[in-house]
């Protein structure tokens, strides 16, 4: 029966769907606000039916009810309840009805923080919001039918992928998704405007916190993955430029070039077509991701549903959406011309730089993850695009980013001074060519990558720290620093916070790249390896049972000279529904880096292949990843850039308004600057 | 060939579930050549698996094949020689970072093409705006005045 409930609720969610996507082009049309109204009832009443049939979904998950085929396939009755949760999204049917789910909260969100937006325009935005939620829905709907019954009902289930039963992977794919999503308001503004043929300074104020809100999701959803990958894949590796990374990877990198160019927009009234590309380009690359993952066209790892079918409609959907949208922008985006300048060196100009590094990189991205396919279509034979490929462009591409990054905070609006800005950045570069030699001389003359990889961190976080420095005038005025700093606003302290993030991964990559210790050895119960100065003693094996699982449980002793540091204790499991092995790696993180052990196969007479490792500072990543997304969560809360608007100045989104300019943009400028 | 390989994939690779720990008994006496030999293994892919290096993989097909790397650059091979010895076997397939030739010239300009195709799509557009007329004498006196009061 709750099966039925929730796919009646999907039906009735493609009708309202249907007329969210209609009724308000047909009032704005007609001139009828009645109409352009029901684009706010139509994705409330999307989002309560979504959340029907995904609160349906969940109780059939939760009670185990295998009449459904997707529990079916898809849960056990064994499986610890988190995982019966979260297996409602680690499966293809559920995922896309999850995608459903969000796709509706973000329009109902639009509508409940939109308030203060024209009607005319908002109603456009939800109508464009309603038209995906249509296509996903008709996807949903007439191929990947989550509540499909199955007679006569199984007594148990298939359970889920173990290696997708973690609670790192219970919640990376919601992140992501939200994420995903959530550039999904970018691009229905984008596509509102090319439709109403404006973009204005306030359109940009309005998409960035959205744009934020999803990257600050991104973020979080791909450190989730790659923390996952880091302690469940048993090799210490975190990042393996797979194409399902890749796949997350393009939007990150596009949403961190669109909420830098809307920073643009809304000062200066310039890049607006490119701004506007750049959030089509970026919920493109969204979908894109969902297509590689879910058709199964790039077989990797993470390629837990293939079924071309389906490929072939998310490929229709996606060339429709993509295709669409970007005719829409090659016909309305040349009548959007700047109307701000800004000088060769300034601020604008610097976000200039970090837009063309950024999506060069996505862009550069997405060739290396669909270039084997399109070598293969063409007869040219089997290529493989791995990691030496993808670290090259990271290196050619990031590099110059990086180095405009810590000079561009500290550069003017509209007219900078690069003298000013190179002196205060002076003692910056010292520090990182000192960091790049330090380390030259200290290993030798080796590691000139690595040095290289330093400097660059060294010269982001003290250029970050400078740029905090000179704006509160510590070294011309210390007396007033403390003054200083509690007017540097929540907006400032969160770019200085992502910088300074980013500059914190750089530094664990490099570090952690660098100096890892390894060994991979055989071991006896007694024995002991030398691992970076500490020693792991081996202590045995003993089984071990889980819930759904029997496990080797390896024990290690470690020793830093004589002191016991720790214990790790490794596993070995293998699942039984699906049956499976899996790795526990132990790690036990220092300050200084991460011990990891890994046990791996019997090697007869009581012995055990094991790998053991120091990783120096490895942590940095995800800490650098956190650092980034608390800069964007302190930037959204800044009161100015709070999602939604402030009151009174929504009349500065109409042209009339220039006849008028004391309620015009410019009010809004002068308010913030 | 390639065909054979890709039916090779299909029967055993996708149902082998490769993820665990490679360790192998006899890394090479000399450690010059077994981090020679250990820098090859994570430029070469393991064939049946996903994704992986043969350095990651405990598949078979995996130990194999650092098997006859060891084994060859313990005879004193180069590492460039181990390399073509199995893309003479396998394809450019095996390499994790493909060879730089005429189907792949593309992908390794990639970064240097997309940076002119988007800074002309950043900024060839640019024509549209007119210059702001200069200030008159009037407001620069304006301007310095009220720069000097700030100061």
């Amino acid at each position: 029966m709750a099966g039925e409930i929730g796919h009646f609720a999907l039906i009735l969610a493609l009708f309202f769907a249907l007329t969210g996507a209609v009724m308000p082009h047909v009032g704005a049309y007609r001139k009828d606000t009645r109409l352009m109204a029901l684009g706010d009832r139509a994705v409330y009443a999307q989002f309560l039916m979504a959340a029907t049939a995904f609160g349906t979904l969940t109780y059939a998950f939760v009670t185990s009810d295998f009449s459904v085929i997707n529990v079916a396939t898809n849960s056990h009755t064994l499986k610890p309840m988190l995982y019966k949760i979260s297996g409602v999204w680690g499966n293809h049917e559920g995922s896309l009805l999850f995608w459903v789910l969000n796709l509706t909260l973000f329009g109902a969100l639009v509508s409940w923080r939109g308030s203060k937006l024209p009607l005319q325009f908002r109603g456009r935005v939800l109508a464009v919001q309603s038209l995906l939620v249509l296509g996903f829905l008709m996807f949903i709907l007439f191929t990947s039918n989550p509540f499909e019954r199955l007679d006569p009902a199984p007594i148990e289930g298939n359970g889920l992928n173990p290696l997708l039963q973690d609670p790192g992977l219970a919640f990376h794919p919601p992140m992501l998704y939200l994420g995903y999503v959530g550039l999904s308001v970018a691009f229905s503004f984008a596509v509102a405007a090319l439709i109403e043929g404006e973009v204005t300074p306030l359109w940009a104020r309005w998409v960035r916190p959205w744009a934020l809100l999803a990257w600050v999701f991104l973020t979080g959803g791909i450190a989730l993955g790659s923390w996952w990958a880091y302690y469940e894949l048993g090799w210490g590796g975190w990042w393996f430029w797979d194409p399902v990374e890749n796949a997350s990877f393009m939007p990150w990198l596009a949403a961190a070039a669109l909420l830098h160019s809307a920073i643009v927009v809304e000062k200066r009234d310039a890049l607006k077509s490119w701004t506007i590309l750049l959030a089509i380009v970026a919920f493109s690359l969204s979908l894109l991701g969902t297509f590689l993952v879910r058709s199964g066209v790039i077989t990797s790892v993470h390629a837990f549903a293939t079924d071309p079918a389906r490929g072939i409609f998310i490929l229709a959907f996606l060339a429709l959406v993509v295709g669409g949208s970007l005719t829409l922008y090659a016909w309305r985006a040349p009548k959007m011309a700047p109307s701000g300048l800004f000088g060769f060196v300034s601020r604008e100009s610097a976000l200039v730089v970090n837009n063309i590094f950024l999506s060069t990189f996505a862009a550069v991205v997405l060739v290396g993850t669909l270039y084997p396919l399109f070598v293969e279509a063409f007869g040219a034979g089997q290529i493989t695009v791995g990691p030496p490929f993808f670290e090259y462009a990271a290196a050619v591409l990031m590099s110059p980013l990086i180095v405009a990054l810590g000079l561009g905070p500290l550069l003017a609006w509209k007219r900078g001074n690069i003298g000013r800005a190179a002196q205060i950045v002076i003692p910056a570069l010292v520090v990182a060519a000192v960091a790049g030699v330090v380390l030259v001389w200290q290993t030798s003359g080796g590691f000139v990558m690595t040095a290289f990889g330093l400097g660059l961190a060294a010269w982001l976080i003290a250029s970050v720290l400078l740029e905090i420095a000179s704006r509160i005038r510590l070294f011309a005025a210390p007396g007033k620093a403390m003054t200083g700093l509690k007017k540097i606003t929540r907006a400032q302290w969160g770019m200085s916070m992502a910088h300074a993030g980013l500059a914190v991964i750089l530094l664990g990559i490099t570090i952690s790249e660098a100096f890892t210790s390894e060994k991979l050895v055989v071991m006896a119960p007694g024995d002991t390896a030398d691992v970076a100065g500490y020693s792991f003693t081996f202590e045995g094996v003993a089984p071990v049972a889980g819930p759904n699982f029997t496990a080797v449980r390896g024990f290690f002793t470690v020793r830093e000279g004589d002191a016991i540091l720790t214990s790790l204790t490794p596993e070995d499991r293998v699942y039984a529904n699906p049956p499976m092995n899996t790795t526990e790696a132990a790690i036990y993180p220092l300050f200084s880096g991460d011990l990891y052990a890994v046990v791996g196969e019997a090697a007869g007479a009581g012995r055990w292949s094991v790998r053991l490792y120091f990783k120096p500072m490895i942590s940095a990543i995800w800490l650098g990843a956190l650092m980034m997304m608390i800069g964007g969560i302190l930037s959204l809360s800044d009161t100015r850039l709070r999602i939604g608007l402030p009151t009174g100045k929504k009349q500065a989104q109409k042209p009339s308004a220039k006849a008028a300019p004391k309620t015009g943009p410019k009010t809004v400028q002068g308010a913030r600057a | 060939m390639r065909q054979v390989l890709g039916t090779i994939m299909l029967l055993f690779g996708l149902s082998v579930a490769a993820l665990g720990v490679a360790v192998d008994e006899k890394p090479l006496p000399d450690p010059a050549q077994e981090a020679q030999a250990r820098a090859l293994m994570k430029e070469i892919r393991c064939l049946v698996c996903q994704n992986q290096s043969i350095e990651d993989s405990n598949a078979d097909l995996a130990r194999d094949l650092r098997a006859i790397v060891r084994e060859r650059i313990a005879l004193g091979d180069s590492p460039e020689n181990v390399r073509s010895y199995l893309v003479d076997r396998y394809g450019d397939w095996v390499l994790l970072k493909p060879p730089i030739k005429t189907s792949t010239y593309f992908l390794w300009a990639s970064p240097f093409l997309a940076v002119l195709v988007i800074v002309f799509l950043l900024l060839g557009r640019k024509k549209a705006v007119a210059a702001p007329a200069p200030l008159s004498e009037d407001e620069e006196a304006q301007i310095k005045a009220l720069l000097e009061r700030q100061e």
